[in-house]
Formats: structure tokens, sequence, C-alpha cells
């Protein structure tokens, strides 16, 4: 029974995959490309020992993205503020860890707590006016991405709290050695791998354990599935609303981190800024499942990293963004056919239990 | 839960589909019979095609190209590209070989920096930033000398005493344009307004490429009596290329003033050329071309190279034969700048 379960689960976004695989060959062809080449290119390049600490890096960085989404999802909450909540928490992270000299272990957790405590209060605004306003968080979340850009911006001007750190280039002062989260490497790549790949596990775990075995993750899921069966059963709708986006966004938090404690150590004008999008792609994908997330977030960044080699040997690299696009719709619209045939399927055998009941 | 899936789906998908219209068509490079040098060019993001940066350093590699014949391969960075993204594809293009790497644009600073010393034989080049390692040219531009002598022009074309700045990010690199845009506008004209507006703060890449805000704030500063606009904004230049023909462009008396490129020969421009009176001109394809230059005759170009008015490194256009009518007053006080009795600030003095 388990094991069809897990059947069930999989066949969606194999399905998808597959699908998307054929779509990017046909408009391989049309380019006048060889797809079985290009693909055989794109695993060969993702092979490498220093592809796959890339890949390790950038799934660590959108598992953090998804999971904030999918706490979101999971309580019907949608945000999409997930990019404004990681660059302000991740700015002013970066300027509390450019300022701290402690050794690691006390500057990293101070760290990593201020920037989920600043991911935390910005979703709060947006939790604030759903809760007692009735401001929809897409309109909400969306509107604040663009202030905390804002925001930054007079933060980090030189004339505030940000210093020149490269001709042109200015961005949060550099992160001593010792504030920098350490990581580790595959041998033969140059690329180290970002340690915080064990806090993002953990974070899985935590996230699946919370939701699944204790009182308060029943509650989110119950006001997610029926907000009005879980106000009969006493839950308070408008608490759980505020605890789960302020949950989101202290996730959030965590997502620029990896980047800035493990590679650029600086948070600047070209700090990447759409992570918390592909956040949104991963949790539909891995159905806001810890594990299937993790999926997710590993095929997201297969394909990122292998988009380089398509790049370098002349295949439009748009071919990505295709395959990309079509995996979650085909995913998304595969679950909702089989959810479909399941209530029609269930919908006759009630019927028919009734009928002989008669 | 399901109507919030739905609702993601199709912004998602939305967004994907923008995200790829909006990117450009790769430009094939024919393979030549013996290719001596293999030149690597990393862009920015928008790449060849966007009408103004990426395409100035596009045209230098093309020189290179028939001058040369040296063999080319052009990669493109991503909106969404960190560090070590574009670390990966300098390295990338290093490790295949290619040699020169250069690297358009200062995004590419932190990466650079990075990845030169892990290829102490190939020459690495950036644009608009300076990157300490023996093995890098650093190429950066008097962009505030060329701005002044388009503010000279702008001054001088202008009926109304009023002109305007379109800047891209507000950030210190196109602050140097608008302090040298105003500066120039002054010495001609010390009574001349300048209106200013800035497509977005530091750190919003979308400043790049928002034709719609620069058409909106061009239509405003119109309102306002401006008839010459100075855009350095990327590819939001465009939007006040629409404005001003909107307006009845050079037949009313309203001109713009390109930026990087010289727009009026552009085929991205080719429907707004009678309105761009001249472009300031910042010389990146004559930066690549020493760059490919120099490795092709075996003394590569490193270090900080300052291109700057004296240089030929910027300047402005005269493509279009209705500047003539001001050159004379531009070309003095390029004169003056080039002997040295005037200094173009690169910062805003308020």
């Amino acid at each position: 029974m388990k094991s069809k379960r897990i059947l069930d689960a999989l066949l969606a976004p194999m399905v998808a995959i597959i699908f998307s695989v054929v779509l990017a060959s046909v408009i391989l062809m049309l380019f006048g490309a060889n797809p079985i080449e290009t693909f055989s290119k794109m695993i060969n390049y993702a092979a490498t020992p220093r592809s796959i600490s890339l890949i390790l890096n950038s799934a660590t960085t959108y598992y953090f993205s998804a999971v904030a989404v999918a706490i979101g999802f999971k309580m019907n909450l949608f945000n999409i503020g997930v990019n404004g909540q990681y660059r302000l928490a991740t700015a002013v992270g970066a300027l509390v860890a450019g300022a701290l000299t402690f050794p690691g272990y006390i500057s990293i957790p101070i760290v990593i707590f201020v920037s989920m405590l600043v991911g935390s209060l910005w979703a709060g605004i947006a939790a604030w006016l759903k809760v007692y306003r009735g401001v929809s968080e897409v309109i909400s979340t969306i509107m604040l991405n663009f202030i905390a850009i804002g925001l930054i911006a007079y933060l980090l001007a030189p004339s505030m709290l940000g210093v020149q750190t490269a001709e042109n280039v200015v961005g949060t002062p550099v992160i001593p050695e010792s504030g920098r989260f350490p990581g580790f490497s595959i041998p033969g790549s140059q690329v180290p791998v970002y340690g915080m790949l064990f806090l993002a596990a953990l974070l899985g775990f935590a996230y699946w354990f919370i939701l699944n075995r204790t009182r308060f993750g029943f509650d989110l899921r119950s006001v997610g599935q029926s907000p009005s069966a879980a106000v009969a059963s006493g839950v308070n709708v408008k608490r759980m609303t505020m605890y789960s986006m302020l949950l989101s966004g202290a996730v959030a938090g965590l997502v620029g981190l990896p980047l800035l404690l493990g590679a650029q150590y600086s948070f600047t004008v070209n700090f990447p800024g759409s992570y918390g999008f592909t956040g949104i792609a991963i949790a539909l994908l891995g159905r806001n499942h810890p594990v299937g997330i993790a999926f997710g977030a590993l095929l997201w960044a297969f394909l990122d990293v292998s988009s380089q080699i398509l790049d370098l040997v002349g295949v439009p690299r748009e071919i990505i963004v295709i395959m990309q696009g079509v995996i979650v719709l085909s995913v998304v619209i595969a679950y909702e056919i089989t959810r479909r045939v399941k209530v029609r399927r269930q919908q006759d055998a009630v019927g028919k239990a009734t009928a002989v009941a008669q | 839960m399901r109507r919030v899936i739905k609702i993601a789906s199709v912004l998602f998908a939305g967004s994907l589909v923008l995200a790829a219209c909006s990117s450009s068509d790769e430009a094939a490079v024919e393979e030549n019979a013996a290719p001596v040098v293999k030149v690597g060019l990393a862009y920015d993001s928008g790449g060849r095609g966007d009408g103004t940066f990426n395409d100035a350093a596009a045209a230098g590699v093309d020189r290179a190209v028939a001058e040369f014949g040296v063999e080319v391969n052009e990669v493109e960075a991503a909106d969404a590209d960190g560090t070590p993204e574009r670390a990966e594809r300098l390295r990338l293009l290093a490790s295949e070989g290619y040699n020169p790497v250069i690297a358009v644009g200062f995004a590419y600073s932190d990466a650079l920096a990075e990845v030169a010393p892990e290829f102490p034989d190939t020459t690495f080049a950036i644009v608009d930033s300076v990157v300490d390692a023996p093995n890098v040219g650093s190429l950066i531009f008097a962009a505030e000398q060329g701005s002044f002598l388009v503010g000279t022009i702008a001054a001088s074309a202008s009926k109304s005493g009023k002109v305007g700045f379109i800047g891209g990010m507000e950030i210190d690199l196109i602050k140097a344009f608008q302090a040298g845009f105003e500066q120039g506008v002054k010495a001609v004209n010390p009574a001349a307004t300048i209106s200013v507006a800035y497509m977005g703060p530091a750190g919003d890449n979308s400043a790049w490429n928002a034709p719609d805000r620069a058409k909106t704030a061009v239509e405003g500063m119109i309102d306002k009596g401006v008839d010459i606009v100075y855009a350095a904004a990327g590819g939001s230049g465009l939007g006040m290329h629409q404005a001003i023909a909107a307006a009845g462009g050079s037949a009313k008396g309203y001109w713009g003033i390109g930026v990087d490129s010289d727009e009026y020969v552009l085929p991205a421009r080719a429907e707004f050329k009678e309105n761009i009176v001249t472009s300031m001109l910042k010389r990146v394809d004559t930066a690549v071309f020493d760059v490919i230059a120099g490795v092709v005759n075996g003394s590569p170009l490193t270090g900080i190279q300052n291109f700057d008015l004296s240089r030929g490194g910027v300047g402005y256009s005269s493509s279009n034969p209705v500047v003539s009518a001001f050159a004379s007053v531009a070309d003095g006080y390029a004169e003056k700048i080039k002997n040295g009795e005037i200094t173009v600030s690169s910062t805003l003095t308020e």
C-alpha cells in the first residue's frame, strides 16, 4: 500500500520531466541542434566535481527558499515576498557579520538569528495587514519587495553604512575570516560546498516534524485545508495566520546566508534578488513535502548549472528556462488531473455503495 | 490550497514566458580557417543586442574578428546570477582554452578576483571595474568627460534652456555621467535647469531594462519644458526615445542623446535615429579591441587602463550631421579637457 502511494506521488513529476525533455528536444531540433548530444553534454558537465559542488550550493539556497514558500502554502497563504524578506535579512545580517569580530561559533549563530528575525519582521508586516486589516498577502508581500529594495539601497549608500568593496561596487563591509560559515571540498573541485547544506537538511527535518508530529502543525494544516472546520475545532485562525507568516519569513531570512557566509562575504548591489520566485516553483514541484522539495531543488540547480555549458557550446540557454517552465506547469496539471480522477472514483464508489444500500 | 497553487502557477509561468521573450538572440560566430587566438567574452545580462553597453563590447569583438580572424565564444549572464555563477562562467571559458577572457560589466568584479589567480597564463580583462591581479586588465572609462561634451551640446541645442538626464541604477558609476553632463551644461549656459530621474535605486536590476519608467519620466520632463534629454540607463534608454518621438521628435525641436554606443547608427534604434542628435561614446569597443590586439601581438594589456578623452576612450558621436552646428563648442571644451585646463569632476557637487 505504502509503495503504491510513493509510486503515485512520483508519477506526476516523472511524467512532467519526460514531457519537458521531449518538448525541449523538439525545440532543440528546430534550432538545428542535436538533442541527444546536448543532453549528454549537460549530464557530462554536471557530473564533474566542480559542477556537483555548484549544484549542491544552489540547491541549498533553493531549499531554504522553497521551504519558506511551502510553510505559507500549507496555510493557504501565498508568500511572494520571500525576495524582499531574504534580501533585507541578508543585508542586515551582512552588516552585523561585518561588524562582529567574535569567533565563528559565537558570531555565526548571532548572524543567523538576526537574519531570521529581520525576515520574520518583514513578513510580519504583511501578516499584520492580513489579520487586522484584511489585506491580501499576495498584494502586500509583492509591494513590500519593492520597499525592501529601496530600504536596502538607503542602508547601503556610502553615506550610510555601505562601503566601496571594488571599483563601482558598493556593499556591506567584507565579513572577516572568523565570521564565515566553513564549507567542505569535494576532491577535484576548487569550489567549496556550503556548510549550510547541513542546516538545510536540519530545517527539512524540523519542517516535517513540526508539521506532522506537533499540535501546531496539525492546526496549521487544518486551517489550510478548511478554515471553517478549523474554527469549529477550536483553532484560532488569526493567530495561526500570524504565526505561519512569521515562520515563513524567518525561514526566508536564511535564503541569502549560504551565499553570503559561504562565498560572497559581502552584500553588494549585485546580490542575486530572485531566489524567492525560484522557491515558489520548487515548492510547487515538491508538493510542499520536505523530501519532494529537496529533489525539486536539486533538479532546478542541475538545470541552472548546466545552462552554463549550453551557452558555451552555442545552444541557446533559454532552453533551460523553457524546460523549467514546462516541468512546473505539467506537474501542476498532472496533479490536478489525478485529483479529479480520484474525486470522480470516490463519487462513483459512494454512489454505488448508497445504491446498494437502497 | 488549490486556489493558491493555481495563482502561483499562472504567475510563475507568466514570468518564465516574459523571461524567455526578453532574452536576445545568440549571434552565431563563424569559425575561421586557422584560428590563432580564441576570445572568450562574458556579457552582462542583456548580452549582444541590448542597444548600448554590451553592444559596444560586441562591436569591439567584431572588429577584432574582421582584423585578426580571431575565434570568439560569447556567453551571457542571467539576471539572477550571483558571484558563483559568474565565476563559473569565467572559469569555464578559461579552462576551455579561451585567452583572453573578457568580462563585460562591474558585476563580474568579485568573480574575476576569484578566478584570475587560478589561470595565471590566461589574460583577463574587466570592463568598468578594477581587479588587482597581474594577469587582469582593468578597463575603466572617464565617462564624466564624454558626458561633459554631450552636456555642452545639450545646452547649445536646447531652445528652452531646460535639459533632462535619465539615469539607470542610482550608483556612483552612473552619477559620474550625471555629474559630467551637468558641468557641461552649466559651462555653456549657467542659467540652464537640469531635470534628473533615476530608474531605480542601487540593487534594483530592473532599472537597466525599464523603458516604460523612462518613457513616463521623460514625458514628465517634456511637460515641464525640457527639450533635450540624455539617457545613461542601458535598455531603459529606449523609453526616452519613445517619449521624444511621441512629442514630435526633432521636427518639433525635441532631441535625445544616446549613450555608450553610437545609437544613431544602431539597428536597434533605427526608428528613432532622426531624433538622436549625438551619443556619448564610451569606447568599450576600443578597449575590448585593444585587449584582444594585445594578446594577438603578444603584449597583453594588464593593470589599470584608464580610457579617457585624450586616449580616445570617451567622446561624442558626429554621425548625425545636425551635430556639426554644435561641434565647434564641444571640440573647444574637448581641447581644454585634454590639456588639463578644465578638470571634470566625476562626483556630484551637492
